[in-house]
């Protein structure tokens, strides 16, 4: 190949674009269980950092996902770090947008009163239509 | 059109990466551009070197090398999540680069779309 080859590190397109002022519509679903797999961890990792570039940014909880903002998660016995603590920490990164699927809740028996944040419950239909309105969608 | 790619499971285990590079081939071939593809949780397998499938296989981490190569494709690989799995600078691919999240956030941003492949 003749054309001089740049390595991969160097970046392509994206570094030559000021990306600042754009706000796009982030939307973070969780649909597993907090523990058992480590998808929700690491998720939350993703929405700490989304925090940092001033997006707006929101959580949809469904199917197993609501598990994850249920009080009283207790997980010394599995040895697993509780990190649901951290759901309640969003608030001070800006990040108050939280919705939860309401047939996925009453699928498990589950309340709002039974979780551990502020949360918006959601009819399937109803996220389903805030979905279509984001500009990335990143599932877990 | 600029995609974005996340790659979110490992290697030969699962379809997603083998679906994640069979969707970047075909968009570049249809002449839309691949900046970025992000590699996330167990996804950070594809940037090891280490790796040697039978010779009658796929090569998986070569085939993402050779597109990267081609097409100036930046791969990145999370650091978090690398770390966890044993996936640093001494085993890792040629062509991978190990960065942060905000890596992923960027490319959600600047991409017009950004495509996820996991379970």
């Amino acid at each position: 190949m003749g054309e001089e080859m740049t390595e991969a590190t160097g970046g392509i397109d994206f570094e030559d674009e000021d990306a600042s002022g754009v706000i796009k519509k982030f939307m973070f679903v969780n649909r597993k269980a907090p523990y058992g797999t480590i998808y929700a961890l690491e998720a939350l990792e993703v929405v700490l950092i989304s925090a940092a570039f001033d997006q707006d940014v929101s959580l949809a909880f469904l199917d197993d996902g609501v598990y994850q903002l249920v009080k009283g998660q207790h997980t010394k016995a599995i040895d697993v770090k509780n990190f649901s603590p951290t759901y309640r920490a969003l608030e001070g990164y800006d990040i108050e947008k939280l919705y939860v699927e309401k047939e996925s809740l009453e699928q498990r028996g589950l309340t709002e009163a039974d979780l551990l944040v502020d949360v918006e419950v959601m009819s399937s239909a109803d996220i389903a239509k805030m979905m279509a309105e984001q500009d990335v969608v990143i599932s877990f | 059109m600029k995609f974005a790619i996340m790659v979110n499971e490992g290697v030969y285990q699962h379809q997603a990466t083998d679906s994640a590079y069979q969707f970047a081939k075909a968009a570049i071939e249809k002449g839309h551009e691949v900046p970025r593809i992000f590699f996330y949780h167990d996804g950070v397998y594809n940037a090891s070197r280490l790796t040697e499938p039978p010779a009658d296989d796929r090569n998986i981490v070569s085939r993402w090398q050779k597109l990267a190569k081609e097409h100036n494709i930046d791969m990145v690989v999370c650091i978090a999540a690398a770390m966890r799995r044993g996936i640093k600078e001494e085993n890792l691919a040629e062509n991978f680069r190990i960065s942060g999240l905000g890596q992923l956030v960027e490319a959600g941003i600047q991409a017009d779309r950004l495509v996820v492949f996991g379970d």
